[in-house]
């Protein structure tokens, strides 16, 4: 029997006279005959681990990591620091392997860690509260566009700024077309928001409004004049945010946004190729009942002992069924962990300092590769920790030679942006050191 | 169980008093004891308009949530706000935790709805 | 461990419990760089808390939690087995971890032959054709594949179809999917022997049917027998047969969802290829369709071309993107080499043997508790509370099963079984691990009629006990406050 498996012989035999029957194979015989698989399927036999780790070792040599280059690649996902105490937490596996907290009194500690968490995004957005998260970024933008159509029930139109993640565009136009939900595109001036087409598109049918800030080109947008034309016309105004920026920047609450999301990745978590990420949703007192997905509430055993369990679950889908607010069953638990040590080590002064950084080191390096005149920075705008670099060749052919430097370089723009040809967006955090920008604008001065 | 003389009741359990040309909308006894302890109730905003089985809010208890249908038409001209933060009024004094005043848009409507005699012979098929 | 505090209340101004290397670079204050308006002026509200706090504040409630590494956790439908520890170690690999998904193809050769090659043996593993590995949970997972029955009827031109059906024992996930993809959901009787009416199936066909979603076995561990008459019904219906993988860890090796004539499913790999839950997630929900909705599943799609893996966008009938980048990659690692552990014939025991476990408990609980239904059940099976007790319910067995130190089934599901205790032992737990639980069910059994009271009482051993859900409900308290 394979090494998972501790049944022994004797054992299978004992059991199989309990139940009644001869042999393991007469317990499939509900599985209609033609149905049956008579061989074995056609996949290796198993790996040792000895061979697994070799093959392991092949496999992950045919990539270049973020360790052997030098990152200025984000647009979404970033490099930014993480302490080792991170791994030694989420290492432990009563953690890891515990499920869902369906059984408060044996799974406290995961329970707490949520309210935790909770606290600190709740906080960190200005918001009145959190949910224990979503899948990610993206699908954070949907579920907060469907809180928006639940609230304005006559309303069937949600208006979303070009400047926000191509990829949450994406992924909304995906799930609203299946809902009869009009998506219309806000223009953009100058790499922000053009308030003036906002304005001309809001009508009594705009149920909410999304913008991002720092936007997908890093710049910080003036969120308040968007926040009040929105409120005006009685819409939700929600704002995708780069949470890391939060130490520093105003928060999405204190500007009057309804419901703010985003991902929080950079908390702590690895780069992953893309996935798990860590999707956050946070909104007012008013629309606290429409946010989807689970939730942690503080109460008290009945000995009166402070005690955390699920909350609000009678809107989920175990309950409402087809009349949930959404499908979504499991929240990034492990991910929400990861975040919630990496915000209690990096602590209060840390985030600020990493905001500082990114923001300062952002701004040296714009100056750095801008200094010689053949490359420009594409829009003159205050930025975080990103901003969008035009040259004079194409993005590709500057990664490429970067790569060759062992360079990881921009996003190339032109993807997502046909009129954004030649433009390269740069991500620097605190990890980057003077002398990584310096080289790379050394570098790219010769390209 | 109670059912309280002097009102209509609709087949979604929701009792209506009617008060000249407005009505008072709240759930029935037999209501509040299905659902048990109730949470939360999602209210309806004053000057909503509403036809009669419109859905005008959801009644939440830990274990179920279920919609509320407005029996009659009209328009909202109050609500109960004494249940935003005790919700458990309604448990408590279902007859007197009322949900929302409406102006009837038809009168006539509460004819359609059930006595308190048909109500509760609605009730005992219902157990 | 009598522990009650949140890391805000070890929280002291001035502590820290990291630092940064200092700034070689002249520091501008954020006013020099911003305007005033963008600056955060409200207070953060994070902890200040020194390194070693940090780590013995979490170690601490580590131990208020129980996983499957502390204990039997046969919570049903969930499929709780031993979460390998090699799977983990794949899955921290720094070359594989430290990736940027924007990173250019060349340079991410080995994350993609991965994906590509987790796609080929899920697709071996469940008869499908194709497999997407993009959405993040089978919950999302079940989204996408109902989308992506819409695109194909919407290819045809067959915009009528605006119903989906469910059987009454579905997880509630399947209705709140199908109205999320802007369907009607339709719900049909179970029969008498908890599988699908055909009656029932029969009068609900028509034309306005979009498909079918099942589990197979179904959430009562049955497996459905009529199968290939469900298949060839809604086929003749025009519509698409839905397979919910919540359970394939009864059928690995076994049978196939597409040799059944399921025309799309989802994967749950945190449940049947061992990866962990994580306290909630991280999941990963992989779709496999059939080769005529191929054209229509999210984009990129992982292709090989000349030996060079690449993220084909160039699929002008996709149904679109679900979710950022690619999916949950990291959770895919760990699948991956949980497949390549086992191996086909390993693959094919661990169903065999979860199927084994379950009967095996099934035959001894049954003369102590209610089986609805008594036949031979898949890797799960569902009892409906004690025999002849009325006084004592299944969330009293469920919390009293806490005081002998077992992760209680799954309760009161499927909804169609009043009492529900749904169990799954999975394949890597010991005849011995089950005799200690089954003694401590039938030991509570026989306390449930001589001293009801401890049952209701329970659980007395825990740290915490019976938590006020109402409370928590009405009172809403959702963040620390000072």
């Amino acid at each position: 029997m394979h090494k998972f498996i501790p049944n022994t012989k004797n054992d299978i035999l004992e059991m199989l006279e309990v139940i009644g029957v001869k042999d393991v194979n007469d317990l499939f015989l509900d599985i209609p005959e033609e149905f049956r698989l008579t061989n074995e399927l056609d996949l290796q036999s198993g790996m040792s681990e000895i061979e697994l780790r070799k093959h392991i070792f092949n496999v992950a040599n045919k990539n270049k990591s973020i360790d052997e280059l030098t990152c200025f690649l984000g647009a979404g996902a970033y490099d930014h620091y993480k302490p080792s105490v991170i791994n030694a937490i989420a290492s432990r596996s009563e953690f890891y392997t515990a499920y869902t907290p369906y059984q408060p009194e044996i799974s406290q500690g995961t329970l707490r860690i949520i309210f935790e968490y909770q606290t600190m995004m709740s906080g960190l957005t200005g918001m009145y509260a959190a949910n224990a998260s979503l899948y990610d970024g993206q699908t954070a933008v949907v579920e907060s566009a469907i809180m928006a159509i639940q609230s304005k029930r006559k309303c069937d139109t949600i208006l979303v700024s070009k400047s926000v993640h191509p990829e949450s565009r994406k992924v909304l136009k995906t799930y609203l077309s299946h809902q009869n939900i009009n998506i219309v595109e806000i223009e953009m001036n100058d790499g922000v928001t053009d308030l003036e087409d906002l304005k001309g598109k809001l009508d009594k049918d705009v149920a909410g409004v999304i913008v991002q800030s720092p936007n997908f080109f890093g710049i910080i947008e003036d969120i308040e004049p968007i926040v009040e034309a929105t409120h005006a016309n009685k819409s939700i105004l929600i704002q995708s945010v780069d949470p890391m920026s939060l130490g520093i920047l105003k928060s999405p609450g204190e500007m009057g946004v309804d419901i703010a999301v985003g991902d929080a990745q950079c908390f702590g978590n690895p780069i992953n190729f893309g996935g798990p990420y860590l999707g956050f949703i946070a909104t007012t007192k008013k629309l606290l009942r429409k946010i989807p997905g689970r939730i942690v509430g503080e109460s008290a055993d009945k000995d009166g002992k402070r005690a955390f369990v699920l909350t609000l679950q009678a809107r989920e889908q175990h309950i409402r069924r087809e009349r949930a607010t959404s499908n979504i069953c499991s929240n990034q638990g492990l991910n929400a962990l990861l975040a919630t040590v990496y915000l209690s080590t990096i602590g209060k002064e840390g985030l600020k300092e990493v905001g500082m950084q990114c923001i300062n080191k952002a701004n040296y390096a714009i100056k750095k590769v801008t200094e010689s005149g053949k490359y420009a920075l594409k829009f003159n705008k205050s930025v975080f920790k990103e901003f969008a670099i035009e040259g004079k060749n194409d993005v590709a052919e500057i990664n490429e030679k970067l790569l060759n430097e062992n360079i990881l370089g921009g996003y190339d723009l032109s993807k997502e942006y046909e009129e954004l040809n030649k433009v390269s967006l740069y991500a620097v955090t605190e990890k980057r050191t003077k002398e990584d920008i310096d080289t790379l604008s050394e570098i790219l001065e010769v390209i | 169980m109670e059912i309280k003389k002097g009102l209509f009741y609709s087949n979604d359990h929701e009792w209506v008093k009617v008060e000249g040309d407005v009505a008072l909308v709240g759930i029935s006894d037999f209501a509040q004891h299905a659902l048990g302890e109730i949470v939360y109730v999602e209210m309806p905003d004053e000057g909503d308009e509403f036809v009669a089985g419109d859905v005008f809010g959801v009644m939440e208890s830990v274990k179920a949530a279920s919609d509320s249908f407005t029996p009659v038409g009209g328009e909202i001209i109050e609500i109960n706000e004494e249940l935003e933060d005790e919700p458990q009024l309604i448990n408590e004094k279902p007859y007197d935790a009322w949900i929302f005043k409406i102006k009837l848009s038809d009168p006539s409507e509460v004819e359609k709805l059930m006595t308190p005699e048909a109500y509760e012979e609605f009730c005992n098929k219902e157990d | 461990m009598n522990y009650d505090k949140l890391i805000f209340e070890i929280s002291k101004e001035g502590r820290r419990g990291s630092s940064l290397p200092e700034m070689n670079i002249e520091k501008k204050e954020l006013n020099e760089l911003v305007p005033e308006k963008f600056i955060r002026t409200s207070e953060l509200n994070l902890p200040e808390v020194a390194e070693g706090d940090v780590v013995r504040h979490y170690t601490r409630l580590s131990a208020m939690n129980y996983g499957v590494d502390s204990g039997f956790y046969p919570l049903g439908s969930c499929t709780m087995k031993y979460n390998p520890k090699i799977n983990e170690e794949v899955a921290a690999n720094p070359k594989l971890a430290n990736v940027h998904p924007y990173q250019a193809e060349e340079t991410v050769q080995g994350s993609l032959e991965i994906m590509y090659d987790l796609s080929g043996m899920l697709s071996e593993i469940s008869g499908m054709d194709t497999v997407t590995l993009q959405p993040a949970a089978g919950a999302h997972g079940e989204l996408t594949g109902i989308m992506l029955i819409k695109a194909y009827h919407r290819s045809r031109g067959d915009l009528k179809r605006t119903k989906v059906i469910t059987p009454d024992s579905a997880h509630g996930t399947n209705p709140a999917t199908i109205n999320m993809a802007g369907f009607e959901a339709v719900e049909i009787k179970s029969n008498e022997n908890g599988e699908v009416d055909i009656e029932s199936l029969k009068a609900v066909l028509d034309d306005e049917v979009a498909g079918f979603m099942l589990t197979n076995p179904n959430t009562l561990g049955l497996f459905e027998r009529n199968i290939k008459e469900i298949a060839e019904l809604v086929h003749e219906a025009g519509g698409l047969l839905y397979y919910d993988g919540a359970n394939m860890n009864a059928i690995m090796g076994k049978t196939r969802p597409g040799d059944m004539g399921f025309d799309v499913m989802h994967f749950n790999l945190h449940k049947t290829f061992s990866t962990p839950h994580g306290g909630g997630g991280p999941g990963s929900g992989p779709v496999g369709v059939k080769k005529k909705l191929e054209k229509f599943l999210p984009v990129p799609v992982v292709s090989k071309n000349n030996e060079k893996y690449f993220l084909d966008y160039d699929r002008p009938e996709s149904m679109g993107k679900v979710k950022g980048f690619y999916g949950n990659y990291g959770v895919m690692l760990k699948a991956y080499a949980y497949i390549l552990t086992m191996g086909a014939k390993g693959l094919r025991e661990a169903s065999e043997m979860a199927v084994l476990n379950a009967n095996y408990m099934m035959n001894k609980l049954k003369d102590y508790y209610k089986l609805p239904i008594d036949r031979v059940c898949k890797h799960e099976f569902v009892l409906d509370g004690l025999i002849d007790n009325h006084e004592v319910s299944t969330l009293d067995i469920a919390k009293r099963l806490l005081d002998y130190g077992y992760h209680p089934p799954t309760i009161y599901f499927p909804l169609i079984v009043h009492e529900a205790l749904m169990s799954e032992p999975t394949e890597t737990e010991s005849k011995e691990t089950l005799d200690e639980f089954i003694e401590a069910m039938i030991a509570i059994s026989k306390e449930a009629k001589e001293n009801p009271e401890i049952l209701k009482n329970a659980p007395s051993t825990t740290n915490i006990k019976r938590i006020d859900e109402v409370r928590a409900a009405r009172d809403l308290i959702l963040k620390w406050e000072k």
